[in-house]
């Protein structure tokens, strides 16, 4: 493979020729500065998820550096072709080759070192950005190893089933909620697990998202900063009405959410209802259930919506 | 090392005379399409029936009046039974019998007309175009599934097709596109096209190659009687244990993406065999296409990590047949296990879709700028990178599922250094247009979109390849959106790209270029107004596989449904411009229309039978554009004796 004859990099051009290389670099470092500080100041603030949670917040933090990053390199690679279709376009009765360059070491060693260098230092952030919110949202299995610090972790328990969530506080007597309400301020341990397929816990704007798999405990972390409402989706295809399994979540005060917590355990726990849950433990195996008092339909080994925690006026079986 | 010539003489098994030219016999007498078909019913049935007897004590479920078993079987001898029927073991059994076994000359000798195409044969370019045609009709099946999905988003809560129909057509889209693209390019220009590149007559394995062609159609089939037998609702990944749980329609899936990734890995091992065998005398590995290189680093990929899946789907058939429990959780198994068995080969499987599109690109680029490529050893450098690195980031796909979580940082390192490899097919490319003098043909154009759309789907990578940004993105549009634009804005431009480019090679006629330019134009534009409001949509919270979403994502995705529509419309604007100019029209182009330097183009269009009256002398790279006085690019006509010489410095020294 032949060096070039003349070089390919912007270096001594005959007087006629335009410096090409500065051209290009001065379109891009106007148009890349306008791009960052766009996205900084008017763009970012806006960035999903929000900014309703701890987790939330660090990973609009990560999405805007990683955009602000984005951004230069991307336009460098559109104002590099724009300029060359625009001034190297075929011109009319022109019927010669172009110049025979074959490559340019100095040019590739360097474009290959600097995407290295950008390449790692996003290993880098991204790391720090995952260690330090305590695992940034994101399921880390039954031995979780970044944790918020304290001691004072409210405890959740999502169980994902065919085809809706319910939560469990084990710190409220294992009482259990259709509806995800959460102090502000306090770290939340989330748990995630299912009883049949692999579901998904996703409160977007939480920004968690954790899968729930059979007979596994998923460990999320959290803290909530704003109260407000928010929605939690299932993110994992489920089965038929995957689509339709969401429900939604508060996050209020914490003398609110004592109350309500409180309020609910000794509302199940007169009614019942407490009695006959299954005693709270980190995963299920629906195939036992005492409680139900007579045969679980199972195939292969899975329950679910085969037929029998709906009954039979709720649509379709799978 | 190279291969020079084809043994003289036909096959001859011990104890008979040299071959005898079979008698003519009419078109509906041979084996051919029809009879595969009838193969195929009598398979079949033969297989339900062995399946009910064997299996008549698993009544996996008791609501269905047949069982996964028959009918896994039925699948699987049907396709045997169709293949028996094309005859593909014809030779086979010819050979056991000590009869002799017609070679590729006395094929090519007779050949002429439509019928050859419907058969099973050893010539590699009518296996080429028995591919196109093929991908073509796979590719707008699928294509049509994910109109039928836009349609249904138009609303987030009113339903135009009920939730089992939905999940169906999801899964049909997705699992028809990614296991028949997966052979979109190396089917029909691969195969059809690297032995001309390579100066060779033919491919090192040509019955194993008309065999992975007539093993896509069984797969295309059985995909799609899923849709009859209720369909399944996992989509394409087929997680377990919804895929334990779900009805029979599971087992068209399974069956379907096994029988593909057999097709895969058989096309995969024939395509390195013969470029590391068959160069012509002078091809050295510096002076090999990067369409070459492309489609070794895949063929790689395909032997490696194909495999693996259709591993992953055995064990996923015995679950859903004779009752084991990989998978089950509650039973000893793990749901991890499908996961990393699936995205092990997953991972590999979208580079096997996004490098032949860079080979395709790196290849149309020299011709229309009139220069070298730019940094040859880059690009080459670029494609192995990727293939080496594509098998140490499967986990990316599992980050937030509950792995160990001090996995994710090494993940995360290998993804984004993926990248780095990556990118080097940009630098070439700017390489390649400084100083250049472009031509914006119609496959420019489809090349250059290539690299606009790659783009923007390869840094929307790069935010997914960040754990933290990962826990919004993940199973969200966004990762639509992101897989969308590598996948269909890279390979599938490059797939048009090469349509109009190579078919006057392959066919000997032109697209039509005014029809060519409103296909391009309005697949561009549509494609892009279809896929980035997607990333918007992603991140703002809509998961994937959904029929519900919130509605303020209304008018986005309303938006996003009607350019999908257009985008349809400028799929069948290629459709009428391929069936009016190869049917109609037919407009001839031989020779070299585009003036460009390789190897495949120095021949006539179509090439002759043999690709080459003698194997060529290659003299130079086909990328010396500007060079004062290149030699030609190979010595069609090498004088005696050139071509046995070299072979012997080759066993004899340190030949290339």
């Amino acid at each position: 493979m032949a060096e070039s004859p003349a070089p390919a990099a912007p270096a001594a051009p005959p007087a006629s020729e335009p410096n090409h290389g500065l051209r290009i670099f001065l379109i891009w470092i106007v148009l890349a500065l306008a791009a960052d500080l766009l996205i900084w100041l008017v763009w970012y603030p806006h960035f999903p998820p929000g900014d309703m949670s701890s987790s939330a917040q660090h990973q609009q933090f990560d999405i805007g550096v990683l955009a602000l990053t984005a951004a230069p390199v991307m336009l460098f690679v559109w104002v590099y072709f724009g300029y060359a279709l625009v001034t190297w376009r075929h011109r009319r009765g022109d019927d010669e080759d172009g110049p025979p360059i074959f490559g340019h070491t100095g040019l590739q060693a360097t474009w290959i070192g600097g995407t290295a260098v950008i390449v790692l230092a996003a290993f880098v952030f991204g790391t720090v950005e995952l260690i330090v919110p305590a695992g940034a949202g994101a399921g880390q299995g039954p031995l979780p190893v970044w944790k918020p610090a304290g001691h004072n972790y409210l405890q959740v328990q999502v169980i994902g089933q065919q085809w809706a969530f319910t939560y469990r506080y084990p710190q409220f007597g294992g009482m259990e909620s259709t509806q995800l309400m959460l102090p502000v301020n306090r770290p939340i341990e989330f748990h995630v697990t299912s009883l049949d397929v692999i579901h998904s816990f996703w409160p977007y704007l939480l920004g968690v998202k954790a899968d729930a798999n059979p007979a596994v405990d998923n460990v999320a972390y959290t803290t909530a900063k704003h109260t407000g409402r928010f929605v939690v989706r299932c993110n994992e295809l489920c089965g038929l009405w995957h689509g339709a399994m969401y429900n939604y979540g508060r996050v209020t005060t914490p003398a609110a959410f004592q109350v309500w917590a409180s309020g609910t355990e000794a509302a199940e726990r007169r009614s019942g209802v407490l009695a006959a849950l299954p005693p709270y433990r980190l995963t299920y195996d629906p195939t036992v259930v005492p409680q139900l008092g007579r045969d679980v339909v199972k195939v292969a080994g899975i329950t679910g919506a085969n037929g029998y925690y709906y009954p039979p006026q709720d649509p379709e079986q799978p | 090392m190279s291969v020079e010539i084809e043994p003289g003489q036909a096959q001859e098994p011990a104890g008979a005379g040299p071959a005898r030219p079979r008698p003519a016999r009419p078109w509906w007498m041979r084996p051919a399409f029809h009879t595969g078909i009838v193969g195929a019913i009598i398979g079949y049935f033969l297989g339900h029936w062995l399946g009910n007897l064997l299996s008549s004590g698993y009544a996996r479920n008791p609501l269905s009046d047949m069982n996964d078993f028959p009918l896994v079987l039925g699948y699987v001898i049907g396709t045997i039974g169709w293949l028996v029927g094309l005859g593909v073991f014809n030779d086979l059994f010819r050979q056991m019998l000590g009869r002799p076994v017609p070679v590729l000359e006395e094929e090519e000798a007779g050949a002429s007309g439509l019928a050859r195409y419907f058969r099973y044969t050893l010539d590699h370019k009518v296996v080429g175009i028995q591919y196109l045609v093929g991908m073509i009709v796979y590719f707008c099946t699928g294509g049509l599934f994910a109109m039928a999905i836009r349609t249904e988003l138009l609303s987030p809560t009113y339903h135009i097709m009920n939730a089992s129909s939905y999940l169906t057509v999801v899964g049909e889209h997705g699992t028809m596109m990614m296991m028949m693209m997966s052979s979109v390019v190396l089917g029909p220009f691969g195969q059809y096209l690297l032995p001309l590149m390579i100066g060779s007559k033919r491919m090192a394995f040509q019955r194993l190659e008309a065999l992975a062609f007539w093993l896509t159609p069984p797969a295309y089939v059985i995909l799609l009687s899923g849709v009859l037998l209720g369909g399944f609702p996992t989509g394409w990944t087929g997680y377990a244990p919804l895929s334990l749980q779900a009805t029979q329609g599971m087992d068209s899936y399974a069956v379907a993406f096994g029988i593909m990734g057999i097709s895969l890995i058989l096309a995969g091992f024939n395509i390195f065999v013969t470029v590391v065998n068959y160069r012509a005398p002078g091809m050295r590995w510096s002076r090999l296409p990067m369409f070459v290189w492309s489609m070794l680093t895949v063929s790689f990929l395909m032997v490696l990590s194909v495999p693996v899946l259709v591993g992953g789907l055995f064990m996923l058939i015995t679950d859903r047949t004779v009752e084991t429990a990989f998978y089950a959780n509650t039973l000893g198994g793990s749901s991890y296990l499908y996961e990393n068995l699936f995205w092990f080969f997953g991972h590999p499987e979208v580079y096997i879709l996004a490098l032949p599109g860079f080979g395709i690109v790196s290849e149309i680029i020299p011709v229309f700028c009139r220069k070298p490529l730019f940094g040859y050893r880059v690009a080459g450098a670029g494609m192995i990178g990727v293939a080496l690195l594509s098998f140490f980031v499967w986990q990316h796909h599992l980050f937030d599922s509950g792995i160990n979580p001090e996995m994710r940082p090494l993940f995360m390192l290998t993804t984004e250094l993926i990248s780095i490899p990556t990118g080097f097919i940009y630098l070439v490319a700017m390489g390649t247009f400084w100083k250049a003098k472009i031509r914006f043909t119609v496959p420019m154009l489809f090349a250059m979109a290539l690299y606009f759309n790659f783009l923007i789907g390869g840094i929307s990578g790069v935010f997914l390849s960040d754990v933290p940004a990962d826990t919004t993105e993940h199973g969200s549009f966004f990762v639509m959106a992101h897989f969308h634009y590598t996948i269909m804005g890279g390979l599938i431009f490059a797939f048009m790209a090469a349509c109009y480019y190579w078919l006057p090679k392959m066919m000997g006629i032109r697209l039509n270029q005014r029809l060519g330019y409103i296909h391009f134009w309005t697949m561009f534009i549509f494609f892009n107004s279809t896929f980035l409001p997607l990333f918007a949509v992603g991140m703002l919270g809509q998961p994937r596989r959904v029929f519900e979403y919130a509605r303020n994502l209304q008018p986005l995705n309303d938006w996003v449904s009607i350019s999908s529509f257009l985008l349809g419309g400028s799929i069948l604007i290629f459709l009428i411009n391929f069936i009016w100019s190869t049917v109609f029209a037919r407009e001839k182009e031989t020779g070299n229309p585009w003036n460009s330097r390789g190897l495949e183009w120095q021949v006539s269009s179509p090439p002759p039978p043999g690709n080459f009256a003698h194997v060529p002398v290659v003299l130079s790279g086909p990328y010396d554009y500007g060079v004062k006085d290149a030699p030609p690019v190979a010595d069609l006509n090498p004088p005696a004796g050139v071509v046995s010489a070299s072979y012997a410095t080759a066993s004899v020294g340190a030949g290339e």
